[in-house]
């Protein structure tokens, strides 16, 4: 870019708007979903605020929907999909031995169309008629009849982010399948190439859908069209069926790239070889083939036929065997291993741990008949919580800290990390799992006021959530510790049992991966 | 050099069927997945989503049983028309034609166009109720404050499950007045 004859500003400008690098574009991805993580986390904690004692205390009831609805929105599409794409960017040309990724500027493109589709979606918070109040579904009618004004600034946001996510998947597919080093076969991939290589596909498969499902609500709400509207013709149920064709394999691709991270890291802090890599590969692509064809659970009560919800029932319950196979797959890895306990392998651990909690609660919900006692309670919002909080988001933490040594050259502090791992588990489990009792009870989703009785467990879980909250302060002044180069410097290889093309580079790497192709030995 | 030409191209190449399948899956929801939907649910009655193609008259009837027929109506957001069945209940053996009729009044200072959607309960039940006639079956206008009667004329399928005894018709009222471009429905039939 012959950004060295320029200075100050322009010169940083060049760096970071310009930039084709897959490095700094993985940190813009980095930088951007932590802004948005706390965006959303400060919804989070508003919405725990105004539970935290029965009656009306700060936000309004339909600001208090706003803030569920954006949050759900912000986490989804602003945090964990942007942060697995950074990821995604920062790793997948170093674990394959490419020099950058396959198209460098439709990757400037796709990262930076982000910040305004963010912008596009915070900005409906102080819009006249207030944010979206109906949901991260977006079901209609909520969204076409009764939507605010500023629906439409969020369909329009929606559509960027697709945009952003079908440019970022054909680059990752294309580096994965035509730059990996020579002599690497696809049954060579680290298994965190292969988790984003199946979620590539998958998000290019259904963000056009979901572009597809809000550009039929913005005709249906401007253009006179009746999609959804039973008047015209329509259906609203039919809504949710698009919908959910598109949710369902969309939150395959918020956890399968963290089934990714764990798959690094729990072999290099067992020093063994990940155990089964080849069934950890097929229950990949399991998951994302059965994904497509179990949507209809999330609408068991809008009243499917029998054959419907039988149909529906056993496929997702069938998800749960390739899922398992991964959980007893990381179980064996650590096997007679010899474990440490630094603070990636601890988020991991409880990743295994907690997710499995989450997905043990979706098999109950799967169940049509008991799932019509779960249905919309907060026994649903613990599940989801225990899968992308405890689950994906502990993942995410984890990457963090395995990865930000090699990114940066320096350390993190060991000491802060493991404070920040024990009040974050403390913190969201203290949160999430009294939620289970009171959605059993029947306390419901979405409403901001609730019965007596709950009030003790909502208590502990709002304590918990602040307690979650805040310990994250931890992890950005543990980023900044690593990335001001205030922690030790670190070798090459950073951790002594971490196998793969990345840790032969120096730390911090240089600024084009491998510019001549590695030479590889597969054991 | 030479292999990273041969790269390039495979990466344009990717790219290209990548983008392809993109702009087809937007194509799918947009355009294939609705009419597939509508397909799909009145084929196989699903959603209680009855058949709404007119069907002629039965003449074969099966006099052994009997089978409850029972009317229901409700106004959507509040449509400001009185609108409800003249007879709640009907018995009738299937393969019988019977005709009812539901009243329907503009209590409005202004002439309203109304679409009735029926819903059927049982949902297995929606593909054997068969229509000759019906005011569902095309938009209604009336002045205001004018009052009708609005006919349906239906028969049962002999080949109507057994076990089912009892069949709820529920039409609920929309306003459609301002709606310009309905989805297609079947009421072109009705010309012949």
């Amino acid at each position: 870019m012959g950004a060295t004859n320029k200075k100050g500003l322009a010169a940083w400008f060049e760096r970071w708007v310009f930039s084709t690098n897959h490095k700094d574009i993985g940190s813009l991805y980095l930088i951007f979903a932590g802004v948005m993580f706390f965006t959303a986390g400060i919804m989070a904690l508003l919405i725990r605020y105004e539970l935290f004692e029965p009656g009306h205390r700060l936000l309004d009831p339909n600001t208090f929907n706003s803030m569920t609805t954006m949050h759900g929105l912000i986490m989804v599409f602003g945090f964990m999909m942007p942060f697995f794409t950074g990821l995604a960017n920062w790793q997948i040309p170093m674990m394959i031995g490419a020099p950058d990724m396959a198209f460098p500027r439709m990757n400037n493109w796709s990262f930076w169309i982000l910040p305004f589709a963010g912008i596009l979606l915070v900005s409906t918070l102080f819009m006249q008629g207030g944010a979206p109040n109906f949901g991260w579904t977006m079901y209609a009618p909520l969204s076409t009849t009764y939507g605010p004004k500023s629906t439409d600034f969020l369909i329009f946001a929606i559509h960027i982010l697709g945009i952003s996510s079908i440019m970022g998947s054909i680059n990752i597919i294309a580096t994965i399948l035509n730059m990996r080093a020579p002599g690497m076969k696809l049954m060579n991939m680290p298994i965190f190439v292969w988790t984003w290589l199946v979620t590539a596909y998958l998000m290019l498969a259904v963000m056009p859908v979901l572009a597809g499902a809000v550009t039929m609500l913005l005709t249906d709400r401007h253009f006179g069209t009746s999609f959804f509207n039973a008047a015209g013709g329509g259906d609203p149920v039919m809504f949710q069926h698009i919908f959910w064709f598109f949710g369902h394999p969309e939150v395959y691709i918020l956890i399968l790239p963290a089934f990714g991270v764990v798959s690094e890291v729990v072999p290099a802090f067992s020093r063994k070889r990940l155990f089964g890599y080849d069934f950890m590969v097929y229950a990949i692509v399991a998951i994302a083939v059965i994904g497509f064809v179990v949507w209809a659970h999330h609408m068991f009560t809008t009243g499917i036929s029998l054959a419907a919800e039988l149909f529906f029932m056993y496929t997702t319950s069938i998800i749960a065997v390739p899922t398992g196979i991964k959980v007893f797959n990381w179980m064996a890895t650590m096997w007679r291993g010899s474990i440490s306990f630094e603070t990636p392998m601890l988020f991991t651990l409880a990743f295994i741990f907690q997710f499995t909690m989450g997905g043990f609660t979706g098999l109950m919900c799967s169940v049509a008949p008991a799932d019509y006692q779960y249905h919309d309670t907060y026994f649903v919002v613990a599940h989801f919580h225990y899968v992308l909080v405890p689950g994906a988001t502990f993942a995410i933490f984890s990457s963090l800290y395995y990865w930000v040594p090699k990114w940066t050259g320096h350390m993190y502090c060991e000491k802060i990390g493991q404070l920040h791992f024990w009040l974050s588990v403390i913190g969201v489990n203290l949160c999430f799992f009294p939620m289970h009792f009171v959605g059993l009870a029947g306390m419901p989703r979405r409403i901001p006021d609730y019965s007596l009785q709950f009030t003790t467990f909502n208590q502990a879980a709002s304590i918990g959530a602040m307690i979650f909250g805040f310990s994250q302060l931890l992890l950005i002044y543990n980023m900044w510790y690593a990335v001001a180069g205030k922690g030790k410097k670190v070798s090459s290889q950073v951790w002594e049992g971490a196998r793969g093309l990345e840790w032969t580079l120096s730390s911090p790497p240089p600024h084009h991966s491998f510019d001549k192709p590695p030479i590889l030995k597969f054991d | 050099m030479d292999t990273s030409a041969t790269t390039s191209a495979k990466n344009k190449r990717t790219r290209i069927i990548l983008l392809a399948a993109a702009v087809m899956m937007f194509g799918f929801a947009y355009y294939v997945l609705v009419p597939m939907y509508n397909v799909l649910c009145s084929a196989f009655g699903l959603n209680g989503k009855p058949n709404l193609t007119q069907v002629a008259a039965a003449d074969d009837v099966d006099m052994t049983r009997t089978v409850k027929v029972q009317f229901i109506a409700t106004n959507n957001s509040q449509v400001p028309w009185k609108f409800y069945p003249k007879v709640r209940q009907v018995s009738l053996h299937p393969g019988e034609n019977k005709r009812v009729a539901y009243f329907g009044e503009n209590f409005s200072a202004t002439a309203m166009t109304v679409q009735a959607i029926p819903s059927i309960t049982p949902a297995r039940a929606a593909k054997y109720l068969k229509k000759t006639e019906c005011f569902c079956f095309r938009q209604q206008t009336l002045a205001s404050h004018k009052h009708m009667d609005m006919p349906i004329l239906f028969h049962l399928d002999p080949a109507l499950p057994k076990d089912i005894k009892t069949i709820t018709l529920s039409y609920t009222l929309f306003d459609t007045t301002s709606i310009t471009h309905p989805l297609k429905r079947p009421q072109g039939r009705l010309s012949g």
